[in-house]
């Protein structure tokens, strides 16, 4: 029984990763309706970002932090603007196809600059475990778990209860007709693409003392995250969080229980067959077209 | 500008419209002949892969460019043909018994992958298909009594009715020719035929296909089907080309180099996986070049344009540095899909025809000709 809930409660702290991951590719679904292939490169920069001012440039951990948001959400912005932008409107697999093409050009450029070694920061939660009982829970986990909460809530309730978040909701809608209300598509757009990348260097510097900060560790990460996204509908923030979780509940239970090899496979799995009994997710809206 | 006029059915299905098309095919499938006596053994075997990666292209333009679905999944096809061929000749089965199979296997598992697909689409029908070949590719890792696990499998020699044909010899590269022709007129039939024309339908909108009497789930199970099976017939040739195969050579990568085959070529003509298909396995030889004779060459022409010597030696290290970077080879495949993205969305079939219209209207061309409409209309989630 308690192997039973140890196991459970690493699967939520690792699944609680992979939401955080997920809200990245959420934001920028719910806004735009464009799948962001590259978020986990993204959050992979974001962790090199934090690295160099924090391991390199000797910054506060905090400071090294909130510069490595600030300059992502930049970064972010720059990105929408260059590869998105221009391709706005036109089928979503080539956008797909254009992020795709992002994620190899930032994952073989931060090979390039920052090398193929594994690289650490030192953060206030490397060390330390916390005892509840017999269970054991390191404190870099928790940080995972305590902001992946607080983000979602966050984004949540700026997506509900915020102008700004009602007009990116009404532009991924139907861009034209938002436009037409007088929402700024483009800035909306923009500032979406940079809170994602924000987020996603939220993510990459929270897990930087778990998984260590490399070249691939986007791609790895971002692979797991997005059946994570799917599973909770894709365009649901929340969704996200709760999809998160199940897969890594998944994960460590299989890992557990199940013989070797089960664990990498057992959440597309489970995806495979969510996909074939509610094909928009567990917290997506079915909408039949109206012809 | 010739003009076609056609007065039946029949001229508009004909395979080569008009004479012009024989000639320059016909040059074209001569030059291909007698390629094996002229080009070194290093650029025969690359052509050898493109017919390979060609053939792929091919399924996958039924399945993603006619039919309009999305799939991340096909190294898990090529990964089950090769297989299927490496496992069955363990057993001494003769090459077209083996290669019949792998292409019948690889087209029941399309089918079977299409079913959940039937109710999937867009970025759900992406991940399904991202999942299905991830889960192939840990079974290939895990069922060692069959596939040897990470230790992979050896690929003997192919042999063709007891004669040996060795993977670099001009019979095999005839083989894959042989192939690719027959998949593409296969194709070119498939898509005069109704179902073609039912695929295409379902491709440009769903709703009035299915309006319009087109069973839509079947004819999807079968454009996976098919799809798949070609990809199962490549998957043969591929796994006799390397003489060695394991579960780490059919990643997502490969899926997404096959992808990348017709997107760069052209997604609505099968000229287009062609295209894709040679500049996909050609960027390695390039990139050779690139390595070796780009520094020196630089070098050369920033001597002559008046740079010191010392100081064209060091443009020279320069560029040799960068060009040997590691994952040089990632960052121009990312660069080469988003400029093509963003600039060529109808891939090099696509600049060539517009190149020849320029030259056929040559006072009256007009960019429009070819311009995109833009949907902003457009949320995924209520279709």
């Amino acid at each position: 029984m308690l192997d039973f809930v140890q196991q459970l409660v690493s699967g939520v702290a690792l699944g609680c990763v992979y939401g955080l991951i997920a809200l990245g590719f959420v934001l920028v679904y719910k806004a735009t309706e464009v799948v962001n292939f590259a978020q986990g490169d993204l959050m992979m920069l974001g962790g090199f970002f934090a690295f160099t001012f924090i391991g390199m440039m000797g910054l506060n951990y905090w400071l090294g932090f909130a510069g490595a948001v600030a300059a992502m959400a930049l970064f972010g912005m720059l990105a929408e603007r260059v590869v998105v932008r221009p391709i706005l409107g036109y089928p979503q697999f080539s956008i797909i196809m254009a992020t795709i093409g992002l994620g190899y050009f930032l994952r073989s450029v931060a090979g390039m600059i920052w090398g193929t070694d594994d690289l650490k920061i030192e953060t206030p939660f490397s060390q330390g475990v916390l005892r509840m009982g017999s269970l054991v829970l390191a404190y870099d986990k928790l940080s995972v778990i305590a902001a992946t909460m607080i983000l979602c809530t966050l984004l949540w309730l700026f997506f509900n209860k915020t102008t700004l978040g009602t007009a990116m909701r009404a532009s991924s809608e139907n861009m034209l007709a938002a436009y037409y209300m007088g929402i700024p598509v483009k800035r909306v757009v923009s500032i979406v693409w940079a809170i994602s990348a924000a987020v996603a260097t939220c993510a990459g510097v929270l897990l930087a003392p778990i998984t260590f900060i490399h070249s691939n560790v986007g791609l790895v990460l971002g692979l797991k995250a997005f059946p994570a996204a799917v599973l909770g509908g894709f365009g649901s923030i929340p969704g996200a969080v709760v999809g998160g979780v199940l897969i890594g509940v998944i994960e460590s239970m299989a890992g557990f229980y199940l013989a070797e090899g089960w664990k990498d496979v057992a959440p597309y799995i489970v995806l495979l067959a969510v996909l074939l009994l509610k094909p928009e997710g567990l917290f997506g809206l079915h909408v039949r077209k109206k012809v | 500008m010739r003009f076609l006029f056609k007065t039946d059915y029949e001229d508009d299905i004909r395979l080569f419209p008009h004479s012009g098309y024989v000639v320059s095919y016909g040059i074209l499938f001569a030059l291909l002949l007698v390629a094996p006596y002229v080009l070194s053994s290093y650029l025969m075997s690359q052509l050898v892969f493109v017919c390979i990666y060609a053939t792929v292209g091919v399924a996958l333009l039924i399945l993603t460019g006619f039919t309009g679905q999305a799939s991340l999944g096909h190294a898990a096809f090529l990964a089950i043909g090769a297989y299927t061929a490496a496992y069955l000749q363990k057993y001494n089965v003769p090459f077209p018994v083996y290669f019949l199979a792998a292409g019948v296997l690889t087209g029941l598992i399309g089918a079977l992958v299409g079913f959940p697909a039937l109710r999937l689409t867009g970025i759900y029908l992406v991940i399904a298909t991202i999942s299905f070949a991830l889960i192939v590719e840990e079974i290939l890792a895990r069922w060692e009594s069959v596939t040897n696990g990470n230790e992979g499998m050896r690929v003997k020699a192919l042999s063709l009715f007891g004669v040996a044909v060795p993977r670099d010899s001009p019979t095999f590269y005839f083989l894959c020719l042989a192939v690719l022709v027959l998949t593409i007129v296969g194709t070119l039939n498939l898509l005069r035929s109704p179902t073609g024309r039912a695929f295409v339908a379902i491709r440009d909108s769903e709703t009035a296909a299915r309006s319009m009497g087109v069973n839509v789930a079947l004819y999807k199970v079968k454009s996976f089907a098919i799809s798949a099976a070609i990809t199962g017939f490549a998957g043969v040739l591929f796994a006799h080309k390397l003489s060695f195969i394991s579960p780490e050579m059919f990643t997502l990568q490969l899926s997404i180099e096959f992808i990348i085959v017709i997107l760069i070529g052209g997604t609505f003509s099968l000229h287009g996986a062609v295209l894709g298909a040679i500049f996909i396995v050609m960027i390695d030889p390039f990139l050779t070049y690139l390595k070796d004779d780009m520094p020196g060459i630089i070098a050369g022409v920033a001597a002559a344009l008046g740079a010191g010597k010392e100081r064209a030696a060091g443009i020279q290290s320069t560029v040799a540095a960068f060009a040997s970077l590691n994952g040089l080879k990632g960052a121009i495949y990312g660069i080469i899909i988003m400029l093509f993205v963003l600039f060529e969305p109808l891939g090099i079939y696509g600049r060539w025809l517009k190149i020849k219209l320029f030259f056929q209207l040559f006072p009256l061309y007009k960019r429009a000709t070819f311009k995109r409409q833009k949907i902003y209309v457009k949320s995924e989630r209520n279709r």
